[in-house]
């Protein structure tokens, strides 16, 4: 088995066995997750079925996740800290081959279409799947820079009016546009925390990706900036398949739809949210939502 | 995403790889070029240099007799000292051919053992007396033209006028060849003499002893400057205090200061205000002294740094001083890291040569330096002073001068790690 | 005695002070019950203690002594000169005294002329009486001090106060030796760049375009004034500098790259330290390899393509410093390149960008002032360099932009001039202090400009 390489160019790890065709994948061990993890094949964006993620020295981190991802869904993850949320949600658009020593095994479909697949490419991959990260990262350019950087790498736009467009656009969905339309040109870094993460969701979604993860987007804001962002979110549902790691058990009650619970690199329940919260099915998922884990 | 987009981030998918193999091959070589430039001067130098660790010898018959000489046995040291040693050469030199006449080639002959061959006899003479009056077979030093011929770099086939050996001379050497009278032996005169103005007499020994007594007057005063400046700025000197922020700037500016100003510096001060001796070790280590302090402060400070306060803590929680706290735990704690700053300072201190020059010790120094106050030159000085003689010969020594000076630095080098996993051991 | 004789005897006073002073303490301490005893201090404190008073005051007249007794000998020796002698302008005199010590290191017989014989036997008899009073005075004030170290001893002194005391007023000493360096360098420079400004208006010297310092030796000879223009010089060394920083940025700069981004661990174990001994080799290696080696390559090159190269080019000393700084340049830029947020570099990857995207658009505009920092440190490297250029840029001063001509440097120009016989005060010599000045303002304002910015970088990241 070789390590994940960092070549973006590379192909599909060897460790990846694509499934046989057809429903076979779903008599695949699923003796581990409690609740309803699996769509029955209506409209799955994602599709994760026995992946296990090792970083260096064979430690490994994620056990064996089966889940189904629904489009136009809010899905939000949460778990104790170092349970491997954020590592399984960088499996979802390879982000973990940017990591030296990260293997992943495992299928993970989108679309129905194998992302480790030879025909699949990390670019186009990370393209369709956006990703917002917990400490606002804003590049070191201005803020129109900043959202025109995807449509630029991924040639979107034509000509000028149309990048402006594009940037618009994603500024206004983002909320932000109002607040920075008198100064696009200044540094991206210069904002406020909160507008920055606003900045860094318009930047992902100036490329129109199908699915934004979001690692914790909200940890490093204050309320109101949280609360701007969740409606955002909310909004973004609408166009948008949204998966999103918390630890505000609020938050994820209050924006998502389905709750996926892990536990020491296990998805141990998952279930539409409000089931989750009020009826919670594995003892490991109430001890957590009681507040009584650790 | 819709499908269009998705076409369109695919379609420029090819470019951009094409782009980022492209990028990645820039930096491979780049990689390459400087890796290939070292490969270069290390080939160039040991290919040029290695040879010059042998030298060419000739074999005379030479008749000691005391007539030629002008000495007898009994004479006195210094009339034995003075005799005349060099007929004696000539005349085993003609010994060799007999039949050449003409004055040109007359002279070639004489010229084709090096001036050094009289010395020798003289030596043999000095060393015992009743060699005079016997028949004695001696290996003599040839002449560097020589030298360079039976090292292979004459060209046979070229035209005579772009020869330094001339056709007649290729006569002679095959025959002496044949006759198993030239020989190459492992060069010692080039570790045991001083410069010359002949390459096959020229050797590194007083260049390197002005080096060891230079760098070692540069680490005795270099080291406890060092140290004692680090440890005060990093454990006692008071913080946001104008004069320490000034010595602090004061080194980092330093520690960038092309070296040849250091070089003007002890000129103008040490030699012209001071009246301290021109080209001597002393006066150059200062210069060195003052220029690598920079590098010993700061490699001293970052050791210290690294040690934790908890050690600092404990040994003040048992009722220790400040001073001994520093002295005792942590100055021991950071040693390896202050003696490897050290090493890499005196590195660099050794092969340095541009402030040197300043102070003058770019003189021909045929003596081996015997204080710190004698003239004396350095091996990188002498390496520069050799290196514009247009001989071959000297080329090829420059080039070995090179090797042993590398040599050093390695071992430093090798020291330094040696030094840091001891000391590791212990603490 | 000489002066390394009396440092010697000193040391073996203050070693036996320490040895006496520790005892003496003992025999006065009482003991306590418990083991111990009453001293306020170890043992070893009183002894160090009289040891800095045998050693200290001694060792401070000692070097007063040797710095200033050779000036003022020199002074009395010159006021028993024939007052011909006397009466000349300060640069003869200055000759004179330099004859004096000639001929008294090379042996008076040699002296020619009867007054100089006796300035020099004078000199010889001073110097005599000053060593030996130099010896006496050194060893009594030893042997006081020893007394009065001895009288401090009681239980009740506090001898490791004391000692501390004295222990942190030599680091001091040390850590101003940083400060007196600048001061040095700063003082001298200047005050021989005023006296060349004296003689040569600064105007010709920074604007001239004549370089011709050897006329100036001897004053008799036509254009016997010699011309101070720097401009060629200045020229010459942005021209060899220019080469060279075109060389190693981008070759440093992409190798740091290819390090820190592509390269797998273990490339990296072997390939950095391999960088490094590119670094570790003595300029006047490189001195050697481009004036043997490079330049007559590129000149055969040229002669091939039908160039006419001077076999001393700018191109050949520039390409051999570039090669040089590689290692500077890759192992700062390395640095400013590892100082960017790995967070920056997944947010361009989580946009879907190539890793050479994310290095052009993301990291190298976030690393860029560090990397203006090492350009400019680099520069500063590249104008100070002496080796190199003294061995393979020419001597002619001539002005001009071509690589493939010969062209002299600053540092070139300051090695001829003060290498060789010289006399301290001409405009020759005093010529290449003022192209020190130079040199030192210009350097230090690129340092100065380059430490700012790398640490306002790095406080941005921190
Ligand atoms: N780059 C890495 N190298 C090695 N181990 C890692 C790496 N990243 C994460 N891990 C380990 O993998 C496990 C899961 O980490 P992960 O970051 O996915 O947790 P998390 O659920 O996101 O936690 P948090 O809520 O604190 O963000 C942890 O034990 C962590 O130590
Ligand atoms: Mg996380």
């Amino acid at each position: 088995m070789t390590e994940a390489t960092l070549n973006m160019a590379a192909a599909a790890p060897q460790t990846h066995k694509p499934a046989a065709g057809g429903r076979e994948e779903f008599a695949h061990d699923i003796t581990g997750t409690v609740g309803k993890p699996f769509l029955d094949g209506k409209d799955t964006k994602f599709f994760s079925r026995g992946v296990n993620v090792f970083y260096t020295g064979n430690k490994q981190a994620i056990f064996d996740v089966n889940v189904d991802i629904g489009r136009n869904e809010v899905i939000a993850m949460i778990g104790p800290s170092g349970c491997g949320k954020s590592t399984f949600l960088r499996c979802l658009n390879r982000m973990n081959d940017t990591i030296a020593g990260c293997r992943v095994t495992g299928d993970i479909r989108l679309d129905g279409e194998d992302i480790h697949g030879k025909e699949q490419d990390p670019v186009l991959l990370r393209a369709r799947v956006g990703m917002v990260f917990q400490k606002p990262n804003p590049f070191p350019k201005s803020i129109y820079d900043n959202v025109a950087y995807g449509p630029r790498l991924h040639g979107l736009a034509a000509n000028r009016a149309e990048l402006d467009e594009i940037v618009e656009s994603s500024l206004t969905k983002a909320g932000l546009f109002k607040e920075v339309k008198d100064r696009l040109q200044t540094p991206g870094t210069g904002l406020s925390g909160g507008q920055q993460q606003r900045l860094c969701i318009a930047r992902t979604i100036a490329v129109s990706p199908e699915v934004i993860l979001m690692d914790e987007p909200t940890s490093a804001l204050d309320p109101i900036a949280t609360a701007t962002i969740e409606e955002l979110i909310d909004e973004l549902r609408q166009s948008f398949t949204i998966c999103i790691v918390t630890h505000s058990m609020q938050q994820a009650a209050r924006i998502s739809q389905r709750t996926a619970y892990f536990h020491m690199g296990k998805l141990v329940e998952v279930n539409n949210t409000k089931t989750v919260f009020t009826n919670p099915q594995h003892q490991l998922t109430e001890n957590y939502i009681t507040g009584r884990f650790g | 995403m819709s499908t269009t987009i998705t076409e369109k981030v695919r379609a420029s998918l090819g470019k951009r790889y094409a782009r980022e193999k492209r990028f990645r091959a820039y930096g491979f070589i780049s990689i390459a070029l400087s890796l290939m430039f070292l490969v270069l001067l290390m080939f160039n130098i040991f290919s040029k240099g290695l040879p010059a660790f042998s030298s060419t010898y000739i074999k005379l018959d030479v008749t000691l007799d005391a007539q030629t000489l002008g000495v007898t046995a009994d004479a006195t040291p210094e009339q034995l000292r003075t005799a005349s040693y060099n007929s004696v050469v000539q005349k085993g030199v003609q010994a060799l051919f007999p039949a050449v006449e003409e004055r040109k080639q007359k002279k070639a002959l004489k010229s084709l053992v090096s001036g050094d061959a009289q010395y020798e006899l003289q030596r043999m003479v000095l060393a015992d007396p009743k060699l005079i009056g016997t028949n004695q077979t001696v290996w003599v030093l040839a002449d560097d033209d020589i030298d360079m011929f039976h090292k292979g770099y004459v060209d046979r086939t070229a035209p005579e006028a772009d020869r330094r050996i001339k056709d007649f001379q290729l006569v002679w050497l095959d025959k002496l060849e044949a006759e198993g009278r030239i020989d190459s032996q492992f060069n010692t005169t080039f570790f045991t003499r001083g410069d010359s103005r002949e390459p096959e007499q020229a050797g590194i020994l007083s260049a390197l002893m002005g080096s060891v007594y230079t760098m070692s007057l540069t680490l005795l005063f270099a080291f406890p400057l060092g140290v004692m400046a680090a440890i005060y700025l990093e454990e006692f000197a008071p913080k946001n205090n104008f004069w320490v922020d000034f010595i602090e700037v004061n080194i980092n500016n330093l520690a960038s200061v092309p070296s040849i100003i250091f070089g003007l510096l002890g000129l103008a001060v040490f030699i012209q205000i001071f009246g301290m001796p021109r080209s001597s070790p002393l006066v150059g280590s200062f210069v060195l002294t003052l220029m690598i302090l920079p590098t010993i402060i700061i490699a001293s400070r970052a050791a210290l740094k690294s040690v934790p306060p908890s050690i600092r803590e404990g040994a003040l929680g048992i009722g220790a001083s400040k001073t001994q706290s520093v002295f005792h735990h942590v100055v021991p704690l950071a040693m390896p890291g202050i003696l490897t700053g050290t090493i890499i300072g005196m590195a660099h201190a050794v092969g340095e040569s541009a402030p040197l020059l300043m102070v003058g010790m770019v003189a021909f120094i045929v003596d081996v330096p015997h204080g710190i106050t004698d003239p004396a030159t350095i091996l990188p000085v002498q390496i520069y002073l050799w290196a514009d003689s247009p001989e071959r010969a000297f080329t090829e020594r420059t080039s070995a001068a090179i090797i042993i000076l590398l040599a050093f630095m390695i071992l430093m080098n090798l020291l330094a790690i040696v030094l840091r996993k001891q000391f590791e051991r212990r603490w | 005695m000489n002066t390394l004789g009396i440092l010697l005897t000193l040391s073996v006073l203050a070693a036996f002070s320490y040895y006496i002073g520790r005892k003496r303490s003992l025999a006065l301490a009482t003991p306590a019950k418990r083991g111990g005893n009453n001293l306020h201090s170890l043992p070893g404190y009183y002894g160090y203690l009289v040891a800095i008073w045998c050693g200290i005051p001694a060792l401070i007249i000692l070097l007063l002594w040797s710095v200033l007794s050779d000036s003022i000998i020199t002074q009395m020796t010159l006021a028993h000169l024939p007052t011909e002698l006397q009466n000349q302008s300060g640069d003869q005199v200055s000759l004179i005294s330099n004859q004096i010590r000639n001929l008294v290191a090379n042996g008076i017989e040699t002296a020619t002329d009867p007054a100089m014989k006796v300035a020099a036997e004078e000199y010889s008899r001073l110097q005599g009486i000053s060593n030996m009073a130099k010896t006496v005075v050194v060893l009594v004030l030893a042997i006081i001090g020893f007394a009065i170290g001895m009288r401090f001893i009681k239980p009740t002194t506090r001898a490791r106060n004391q000692v501390e005391h004295v222990i942190q007023y030599v680091m001091i000493l040390c850590a101003a030796v940083a400060i007196l360096t600048t001061v040095g360098i700063i003082t001298s420079v200047l005050f021989e760049s005023i006296r060349f400004f004296g003689q040569v208006p600064a105007t010709d010297f920074l604007f001239g375009t004549h370089w011709s310092p050897q006329t100036a030796i001897r004053a008799d000879q036509v254009g016997g004034s010699g011309s101070f223009g720097a401009i060629p010089l200045f020229v010459g060394t942005l021209l060899i500098s220019a080469i060279a920083l075109l060389i190693a940025v981008p070759l440093g700069l992409m190798s740091a790259i290819y390090l820190s981004e592509y390269a797998s661990p273990f490339v990296r174990a072997y390939v950095k330290p391999a960088l490094e001994i590119l670094a570790g080799i003595p300029t006047v290696v490189y001195g050697f390899f481009a004036a043997l080696t490079v330049a007559p390559f590129i000149r055969d090159v040229g002669a091939m393509i039908g160039l006419n190269v001077a076999s001393e080019s700018a191109l050949a000393a520039g390409v051999v410093m570039g090669v040089m700084i590689i290692p500077f340049m890759s192992s700062l830029s390395d640095d400013v390149i590892n100082a960017v947020p790995q967070a920056m570099r997944d947010g361009s990857y989580g946009m879907g960008a190539t890793k050479s995207e994310t290095i052009k658009q993301v990291v190298l505009p976030a690393a860029l002032p560090g990397i203006v920092g090492a350009f400019l440190l680099a520069a500063s490297r590249a104008i100070g360099e002496t080796m190199i250029v003294v061995m393979a840029a020419g001597l002619s001063a001539n002005l001009t932009v071509n690589p493939l001509e010969a062209v002299t440097t600053v540092t070139v120009q300051i090695v001829t001039l003060l290498t060789g016989d010289q006399e301290f005060d001409s405009a020759k010599t005093l010529a290449a202090f003022a192209l020190g000045l130079a040199l030192f303002v210009v350097t230090l304002i690129l340092n100065i400009l380059a430490l700012q910015i790398v640490r306002k970088y790095r406080e941005q990241y921190e």
